[in-house]
């Protein structure tokens, strides 16, 4: 079946569907990674948005059961240059196809999705329509015009959950990285985290919890105090889609947890931390979205290959430079990709350590943070003492 | 860390002649290590004993030996040049084990030589396999089970604990040579013993077969601060089973999911650090379980390899280069990425497109070899495309790799038209199918598609191949697309009641008909097959539809950063990225895949001419499909267009970029054979016209020119029939050479001494046609043969060498040994060689280069062939006289003359030291084969020893080709009837005279006593023990001069040749080369052989 994909900038790219039939609207962003499809259309972080896969090849190795980053497939559309309906893996349930069709989500293959990516390159993320139902094509460029901007947008209350969870999953797949369960106990009590669900990834709950966290995942309008009063060792603001800016609720939640507790963010949850410390944030051209971004790590020196997907970034010049300090760059672009609190037990970062898909490179997040709580507890010992 | 400044000086050492398993993906490393490391500022001393290497230019090091690559020759480069650190990674197995030698030795910590790139430590922890599997298992990785063995007996307690099928690798070979897979207990046996054999230590592994697994290797590359960069991730289509050398296979990997995928990465770094491999790449093997994912590492190589060569090409990411700035010290965040020029290296590319590789090999110059693909690495060469998809990448790298298709066949060439099969033959030809793919051969790939036709399914093809079923499902695309472009003209065809015109056959080709079989990948010569008309039709259709490539640029990070490198491919989508120039420009055509007869020499040749129009302000264009080339380095001309060398393709980027014109004569036969074509499209060929090449390569043109100029040449007929041929025969006279009409590098060539073995050859050998005549030439048995390369600029020739060959006619000019300056011939004939030739240039319109191959017997000079093209020879004659010929006919091709370049006072003759060029065979990898030199060429390399003499330059020559001359000892001589001379009596006097002992089976001895020559008799091979193999074995032999003694024989050829291989014995095939190897070895014994740069060659002179 025809399917359209109509862009603001007037547009047209005519393709096949391989998912299910309808029409939608969202922000075209393209994601570089080679692997891992799965794991991208699952992320929540990508909610609103139309996600180009630069790799051609799409679908080769169906989807299973196992690498989920969600409950279902977020994003609001998918476009790839070629489709297998036909994969070959062992652990493969189904077809990517079959996938999508059951989940709704509209996809079209065998379009140039190179000459796609360089025009958002070169333009900025755009506005785009997907359409199987509307052959019109000025009709289509006109909603894509009309449909809403991601800046100004709080996407995270769409995706978190609606009532508080505990999580206790551990990635049992022979590719797990090894569980650091004995890091986070003390006195045989493993730490408790409080998570900010604003649209996490099941990986970021998996290695929390391999490194023998016990995990209360709360919705993102969960005010501080009720947080406090799980009386969490550590707070942890996960990742997810939309424009920081727009969930002022969390930001005034923040701004109260801050210096409580230990805390740790990733992607929306340190763009979130940052504006909650007073910085501000802006929108990226295009964003980073892809498995292969070169960070640096300010105090070791070292690279980091990093998985990413964003499409805002903190501005550093906005930031106190007396109470935060800048740990991670981008070496593409210098954009901030990480910091960290000069006296409070708070760090940050852009990227996703919690990787899936992309490079295990920078897991030792989760054991700094694991750290930090130990250290907290402590001085907290000794303040009781 | 910036880079180091203790260090002033480094050696870097080349990988010697072109081998199976060896081939100019270290001219390539090593050519962009020369030169990013002056670019940095150091020395560069350089050591490579082939001169058929671009970085064995004089000038890109600072010092240029072209010496052999063992440790005594390093050792007085280093007492020469006294660098400071030694680059071992750039040169293949070849220098890794020479550096580790040299350690080993203590001559590096004797001159205080440091090893960088690699330590020795490192080398030997992943190069020693018993080391390397407990390294992996510190690691907590895994390896197929096994063990390492010394002897029969030990390796039998291995294989009780395993079974079979199992593993045997030899430790320390080349391409696994005497490696193999045992199913049984007798193959177990003489593999094993094989391989203890030919391991330099004697040591084999017995491992678990992981054979049916699924193949990966990432590329990786660490720094000192412990950055790791994977570069890029490559999946063989054929499993675990053939040597990756001898696999198709895809970057990126295709069926990993990024778990998977994420799971080998995180291996590959452990891998790095636990072998400790700091400062460079190297690349790991994996081997995946299909049915449960269970990983184990196969091996890794801590230095640049055949795959980083691919990995480079595949990403744009150029690993080489990077490696040598790592070498010296710096880190990965501190190189900027060529190609975005704002982003830093230290990330790991990205493609948004598929790379498939296909190898090439060249069986039918080895009769009798099982071409059964195994861990024995056996291709000659490989052919590389791009495509957005992977069924247009596959179809690409099969029209590039120059074996007649057009892609995956339908293109004429097809064993059946399935379409047109009774019932019965396509039972038949469904169990031929069926067993051919059962075990892996070279021509798989075109069986998986008669498979589906045939009606097999995925299921059926996966249970024979333990392909994996993606593959084999676009594979079956394929198929399904053909028949629906068959179907297309074929309904037209039922319809029509008388038969129907090309238009209305083509009436129901649609836009969207074309565009999807171009972006399947499906030539216009397949469509023209499919629908029953010419190519030229298709592409005409192809315009009128609009359906045209674009051209897609290669640029490591998926469009994500802009790029500044002009590397492209084609494909058939929506955005064209190549931007023409405003700029004078010219696309030079590269060679194609290696096979033999077509080499490096060629690429070489290719780089030349475009460096020469680079300096003459050209924007220089490349087309070619070799990714173990410079030629198909980003920076080696303006602009890059991978893409394959036909007809179709390169129109297609003339047509866009619009050349000045376009150059044919640098990449041998390949682009030549597509220039009159081209022409007639309207390509402005530069050099020689097209007629001029049909001149010399028209038998009857040719003979009637010559003889207008009174040039003697052999006698020759053309037969088109086997009766014709021996009538031809008869008239000309025995000995006969016989050939096929086109022939590359003397395919399918013989010497024939009468009507009977004519008849047989003819029979077996040729398919003789109408179409396809048989040439036939006089053969001049004994005749001295000469070689010469020229420049002729349409009014001045520039000789650029008169070499001698030391074989006599008969032997293929590319297998015989050469010597320049000539050394016995007169002066006179010299002048008469250069006298003709000067003749032919003119007679043909040479502009540019031209080559010339002479006989000489009872004093005349006769004219065996003109090319008037780069020859196998032009880099030779350039190393051994300092004369750069081709870039000096580059810039004739553009229109300049000899005089203003200053050259024409040049006189080879002048030249002081004496040049020879050895041939380097690979029958060490072709067990049973026949082992002796003829009209058809085998040699895969070459290799050149330089000096002030004769002998010493000779004896170069054979230490680099793997064939050291004794200095004294036993000699076995066995030769022909025809060879039973005085000829043979004055040589074996010679070496009797220095002390040689001789010893000789019945026949020779008998001849050799009645001539009153001291010799012991020993058993030839069937009568009884110890015979001259058991003499050969226990080292009581130091040289073998054995002439083929025809077919009668055959038997303890094979076995003494064998012999000779296996335990490193100098073996000599011809009078010529044992009159020329006696030589050799008396001057070798009046000193120490010594070294000197090309350099200082070329100053002298």
């Amino acid at each position: 079946m025809i399917v359209k994909l109509a862009l603001e900038n007037g547009t047209v790219f005519t393709g096949e569907n391989f998912g299910a039939e309808g029409e939608i609207a969202g922000e075209v962003v393209f994601n570089t990674s080679i692997t891992g499809y799965q794991e991208i259309l699952t992320d929540p972080s990508y909610a609103g948005q139309i996600v180009t896969m630069t790799y051609p090849l799409i679908g080769n190795y169906g989807v299973n059961l196992e690498d989920l980053e969600s409950v279902k497939p977020q994003v609001s559309g998918f476009v790839v240059r070629e489709y297998f309906d036909f994969y070959s893996n062992w652990r493969a349930t189904s077809s990517l196809g079959d996938w999508l069709k059951k989940n709704n989500i509209i996809a079209i293959q065998g379009i140039d999705t190179r000459m796609l990516t360089k025009m958002i390159r070169t333009l900025g993320a755009l506005r785009g329509v997907l359409s199987t139902t509307d052959g019109d094509e000025a009709r289509l460029v006109k909603k894509a015009k009309a449909s809403p901007e991601m800046t100004g947008l709080d996407l995270a209350k769409k995706v978190t959950c609606s009532v508080p969870y505990k999580w206790d999953e551990i990635d049992r797949t022979i590719f797990a990285l090894a569980p650091q369960a004995a890091s986070a106990q003390r006195n045989g009590r493993r730490f408790k985290v409080a998570v900010y669900d604003y649209g996490v990834k099941q990986n970021i709950l998996r290695r929390l919890t391999s490194y023998g966290c016990e995990l209360t995942v709360v919705p993102a309008s969960y005010s501080a105090e009720q947080v406090l009063a799980l009386n969490p060792d550590g707070i942890f603001l996960s990742n997810g889609p939309g424009d920081p800016d727009a969930v002022k609720y969390a930001i005034l939640n923040l701004k109260k947890l801050i210096g409580t507790k230990p805390m740790f963010g990733i992607c929306l949850g340190h763009q979130l931390l940052a504006l909650a410390l007073g910085g501000k944030t802006y929108k990226l051209k295009f964003g980073h979205r892809g498995a292969n971004h070169p960070v640096k790590n300010l105090h070791t020196g070292e690279i980091e290959i990093t998985s990413q997907n964003h499409g805002f970034a903190v501005d550093w010049k906005s930031m106190d430079g007396s109470k935060v300090e800048l740990t991670h760059i981008n070496l593409n672009d210098n954009t901030v990709e990480g910091f960290q609190h000069r006296e409070l037990p708070l760090f940050c970062v852009q990227y996703h350590p919690e990787a899936s898909p992309g490079p295990h490179d920078s897991d030792y997040l989760f054991a700094k943070f694991v750290k930090m709580m130990e250290g907290q507890k402590i001085s907290s010992t000794l303040v009781v003492q | 860390m910036p880079k180091r400044t203790d260090i002033k000086s480094i050696l870097i050492i080349g990988s010697g002649p072109i081998v199976i398993g060896q081939a100019c993906e270290f001219d390539y490393s090593g050519t962009q290590a020369c030169k990013v490391l002056r670019e940095e500022g150091y020395r560069v001393v350089l050591i490579n004993s082939n001169p058929a290497t671009i970085m064995t230019d004089p000038d890109l090091a600072d010092a240029t030996y072209i010496e052999p690559i063992t440790p005594e020759f390093v050792e007085l480069i280093i007492e020469k040049e006294k660098p400071d650190a030694i680059l071992p990674t750039m040169g293949g197995q070849t220098a890794l084990n020479t550096a580790v030698a040299l350690a080993e030795r203590g001559i590096l910590e004797k001159h205080g030589v440091e090893l960088i790139g690699a330590k020795l430590d490192s080398i030997k922890k992943a190069e020693d396999r018993q080391l390397f599997q407990k390294t992996m298992r510190a690691a907590g990785l895994e390896m197929p089970r096994g063990g390492f063995v010394y002897s029969y007996e030990e390796a039998l307690k291995i294989v009780d604990g395993i079974g079979f099928p199992i593993i045997i690798r030899p430790s320390y070979t080349l391409g696994g040579t005497g490696g193999g897979i045992a199913y049984n207990i007798e193959e177990f046996h003489s593999i094993v013993e094989h391989g203890i054999t030919n391991s330099p230590i004697h040591e084999v592994l017995i491992e678990e077969s992981v054979i049916g697994w699924k193949e990966y290797e990432l590329e990786v590359m660490r720094d000192t601060k412990d950055n790791v960069v994977i570069i890029c991730s490559i999946e063989n289509f054929d499993p675990m089973g053939v040597h990756t050398g001898d696999s198709i296979t895809v970057a990126p990997a295709q069926t990993l999911t990024d778990k998977e995928y994420q799971y080998m990465r995180d291996a590959a770094i452990t891998v790095m650090r636990a072998i400790g491999v700091d400062t460079g790449g190297s690349n790991v093997q994996f081997a995946i379980n299909p049915a449960d994912g269970k990983m184990v590492i196969i091996e890794m190589n801590p230095r640049v390899s055949r795959s980083s060569a691919l990995a480079s090409k595949a990403t744009g990411f150029p690993i080489a280069k990077i490696a040598a700035k790592l070498a010296v010290g710096y880190t990965l965040d501190e190189i900027p990425n060529d190609i975005t020029k704002l982003t830093p290296a230290s990330f790991e590319p990205t493609i948004d497109y598929t790379v498939v590789k296909i190898p090439r090999w060249d069986f039918e110059k080895f009769k009798g070899v099982d071409d059964t693909l195994g861990v024995q690495m056996k291709s000659v060469g490989e052919a590389m495309a791009f495509g957005r998809t992977f069924k247009e990448a596959l179809q690409k790298a099969l029209r590039s790799l120059e074996i007649g298709r057009a892609g995956l066949g339908a293109d004429g060439k097809d064993l059946f038209n399935h379409r047109k099969l009774s019932p019965k033959s396509k039972a038949e030809w469904k169990k031929r199918v069926k067993d051919q793919l059962r075990r892996p051969k070279p021509n798989n790939v075109f069986f998986l598609r008669y498979a589906f036709q045939l009606g097999l399914t995925i299921e059926d093809i996966h249970a024979l191949t333990k392909i994996d079923p993606w593959f084999l499902f676009n594979i079956r695309q394929i198929v399904e697309a053909e028949n629906e472009l068959a179907s297309i003209v074929e309904d037209a065809d039922n319809t029509q009641s008388r038969t129907p015109s090309l238009e209305s056959r083509l009436a129901k080709v649609t836009l969207e008909i074309l565009f999807k079989a171009k972006q399947y990948g499906f030539s216009d010569r397949q469509l023209a097959y499919l629908w029953k008309t010419d190519e030229d039709t298709i592409r005409t259709l192809r315009k009128k539809h609009g359906v045209l490539p674009v051209f897609k640029t290669v640029d490591t990070c998926a469009a994500e950063f802009e790029a500044h490198t002009p590397y492209h491919y084609s494909t058939y989508e929506r955005e064209n990225e190549s931007v023409r120039s405003k700029r004078k420009k010219v696309i030079i055509l590269g060679g194609g895949p290696n096979r033999i007869g077509q080499g490096i020499e060629f690429d070489y040749c290719c780089v030349h001419g475009v460096y020469a129009l680079r300096e003459e302000g050209y924007e220089t264009i490349m087309i070619n499909c070799n990714p173990e080339t410079v030629s198909t380095d980003y920076d080696t001309t303006d602009k890059l267009y991978f893409e394959p060398l036909t007809v179709e393709d390169v129109l297609n980027i003339c047509e866009h970029e619009e050349p000045e014109g376009i150059i044919v004569s640098f990449g041998g036969q390949t682009p030549l054979k597509i220039a009159k074509e081209l022409e007639a499209h309207g390509v402005r060929i530069l050099g020689t016209s097209t007629e001029g090449i049909d001149l010399a390569e028209d038998r009857q043109r040719f003979g009637a020119l010559l003889r207008q100029h009174k040039i003697s040449h052999p006698k020759y007929g053309t037969a088109f029939s086997v009766k014709d041929a021996v009538l031809v025969a008869e008239e000309i006279g025995f000995p006969v050479l016989v050939r096929p009409s086109y022939v590359l590098g003397g395919r399918a060539m013989e010497i024939c001494y009468n009507t009977a073995s004519l008849r047989e050859y003819m029979k077996k050998a040729v398919d003789v046609s109408p179409e396809h005549p048989v040439l036939i030439d006089c053969f001049l048995e004994d005749a001295f043969e000469f070689d010469v390369d020229a420049v002729c600029d349409g009014k001045d020739v520039l000789i650029g060498g008169v070499m001698e060959h030391i074989e006599e006619a008969g032997i293929h000019s590319g297998d015989s040994a050469c010597v320049i300056p000539p050394f016995m011939i007169s002066d006179e004939k010299t002048e008469e060689i250069i006298r003709i030739t000067k003749k032919l240039a003119h007679a043909l319109n040479v502009i540019g280069l031209l080559n010339v191959q002479f006989a000489m017997k009872d004093n005349v000079v006769y004219v065996l062939e003109v090319n008037p093209r780069a020859s196998r020879t032009v880099p030779f004659v350039s190393k051994a006289t300092g004369l750069a010929l081709a870039k000096i006919a580059a810039r004739i091709m553009v229109g300049q003359k000899l005089k203003d370049l200053g050259v024409m006072d040049f006189d080879f003759r002048k030249v002081k030291h004496i040049s020879v060029k050895e041939a380097v065979f690979p029958f060490s990898k072709f067990p049973k084969v026949k082992m002796f030199l003829g009209p058809e060429m085998r040699s895969t390399g070459e290799v050149m020893g330089i000096s002030s003499t004769f002998g010493a330059s000779v004896a170069k020559s054979q230490i680099s080709a793997g064939n050291a001359l004794p200095e004294h000892g036993t000699i076995f001589v066995s030769v022909n009837e025809n060879d039973k001379n005085e000829k043979t009596l004055e040589i074996v006097r010679e070496y009797v005279k220095l002390g040689f002992k001789i010893v000789a089976t019945e026949g020779t001895s008998k001849f050799l006593t009645a001539k009153g020559i001291v010799n012991k008799q020993v058993f030839k091979v069937q009568e009884g023990r110890p015979n001259i193999v058991d003499h050969i074995k226990n080292g009581e032999v130091d040289l073998v001069i054995n002439t083929p003694l025809g077919e009668e024989s055959r038997l303890d050829e094979y076995a003494i040749g064998w012999a000779a291989i296996e335990h490193k014995v100098a073996f000599i095939t011809t009078l010529s080369a044992a009159a020329t190897a006696v030589k050799a070895i008396g001057e070798l014994r009046l000193g120490k052989l010594s070294v000197k740069s090309l350099q200082e060659f070329h100053q002298a002179s």
